[in-house]
């Protein structure tokens, strides 16, 4: 396991974008009504955002960051990281952080790259920021997180598409000598890698003539090699077995208990398994915030979407201790554990 | 391990299913009410009541209710 800290760094600022093009579960064609009940039941996912047309995970992180920046008022020219965390590129290549770069006017001393992560992109993306503006006095940085999934997702697929959803999101890092420090517990197993995937269109199997051809694997779900795959009730063993004990091993390790949290803000995976993982670790409802309902998981961008549209009021207003938790696609995973000072937090944004 | 208790807890997962029609003899994936989302529901109830280990794969192994509760009775211990 990986534990480490980041010490003088801060949240200034949160925002987060969706498309407003909503799809309710309650519609979902390809499911009995029984069925249908069962599933809004089960994973709690009543309502899903699905980006239009050309409209990608980097619109809607574009518009997070450019509103976010006006917002705190900083100057671009202060801005000296861009990172964006996401599975869905504009591109194989270039990256799209670069892109970004330049969509937002940052100066070209902004470094920029990106990290392909899902589930765990958060987690992962904060302590990669973190770490680097720690060593870099006077920059502020930008960690753009997000997913438009639903390019990728086969509508045919009972098992994927009820429960994915879009989302883009912006985090204002900054210096902040008295900040207290971040920790964090990050994990990985590329034993579950087929667990969540897309197999076509990479180097290992290269998009070819086949790549589109929608063909039915098992009774309701038909889909294509170039959309995304999911074993359920692998990933579902996964979270069971693997998000408790890392949350607990993290608590250990800066000797405290969940007593010593506001909130924990975990991925949004499904009802089910959020609350089997609440249930382990004990903690009372009113600590676990849910966006599910109205948001579905939205993969990457579930943390600071459900910190935006759950703890808005608290996150403007008071300090937090707050265990943000994100599990899944790799298999890959981690929790951190950080403190907020009173931040700019924007109402949803939607395009 | 509480065989009738188990029972319970199995009727439990089909809300729409006639609870005399589950015995320990069901194949409960022929059951009308089956579909993939009891498979994490029954994964989920597992967890929570015996805190044992059961993947899809052994899921995929257990045709009636009898061989959920042999399973499971087996990694209790």
């Amino acid at each position: 396991m990986a534990f480490f800290y980041v010490n003088k760094i801060h949240l200034a600022g949160l925002a987060a974008c969706v498309p407003a093009n909503t799809l309710s579960n309650h519609q979902y064609e390809w499911l009995t009504e029984r069925e249908r009940s069962l599933l809004i039941k089960t994973t709690g996912i009543e309502y899903r955002r699905v980006a239009s047309g050309n409209c990608c995970a980097s619109d809607l992180c574009h518009a997070a960051a450019e509103q976010l920046i006006t917002a705190l008022n900083w100057q671009k020219s202060e801005i000296g990281l861009l990172i964006f965390v996401s599975q869905t590129p504009d591109y194989i290549t270039p990256c799209t952080a670069v892109i970004l770069q330049e969509r937002l006017g940052l100066p070209a001393t902004c470094l920029a790259f990106d990290i392909n992560l899902g589930c765990s992109a958060y987690v992962y993306g904060l302590s990669v920021a973190g770490s680097m503006l720690a060593n870099m006095p006077g920059k502020k940085g930008l960690l753009l997180v997000g997913d438009a999934l639903s390019k990728f997702i086969s509508e045919k697929d009972k098992s994927v598409a009820p429960l994915f959803s879009d989302a883009g999101t912006a985090t204002a890092l900054d210096y902040q000598p008295l900040a207290q420090p971040m920790c964090f517990n990050l994990q990985s197993d590329g034993k579950g890698y087929n667990a969540i995937m897309i197999q076509d269109g990479g180097g290992r199997h290269p998009f070819n003539a086949h790549s589109l051809e929608e063909t039915e694997r098992e009774k309701g779900i038909i889909r294509s090699n170039a959309q995304m795959q999911l074993n359920g009730t692998e990933v579902f063993n996964f979270g069971l077995r693997e998000v408790a004990p890392n949350i607990e091993m993290l608590l250990q390790e800066m000797g405290k208990t969940t007593t010593n949290f506001d909130y924990f803000v975990f991925h949004q995976a499904n009802l089910l398994m959020n609350e089997r993982i609440r249930n382990k670790l004990q903690l009372e409802k009113e600590k676990v915030p849910y966006s599910l309902k109205n948001y579905g998981n939205t993969s990457s961008a579930t943390i600071p979407l459900t910190m935006v549209t759950e703890l808005r009021a608290e996150l403007k207003n008071r300090p937090l201790s707050l265990l943000l938790s994100g599990f899944g696609v790799g298999l890959s995973w981690g929790s951190a554990a950080i403190n907020t000072q009173p931040m700019v937090c924007l109402p949803v944004i939607e395009i | 391990m509480d065989k009738d208790l188990f029972l319970q807890h199995i009727r439990d997962q089909f809300e729409e299913t006639d609870p005399a029609l589950i015995t320990f003899d069901t194949i409960f994936k022929q059951l009308e009410e089956w579909s993939s989302m009891h498979a994490l529901l029954l994964i989920a109830l597992i967890d929570a009541e015996y805190n044992v280990p059961f993947t899809g794969e052994d899921l995929q192994k257990c045709l009636t209710v009898e061989d959920l509760y042999n399973t499971i009775k087996s990694r209790v211990g």
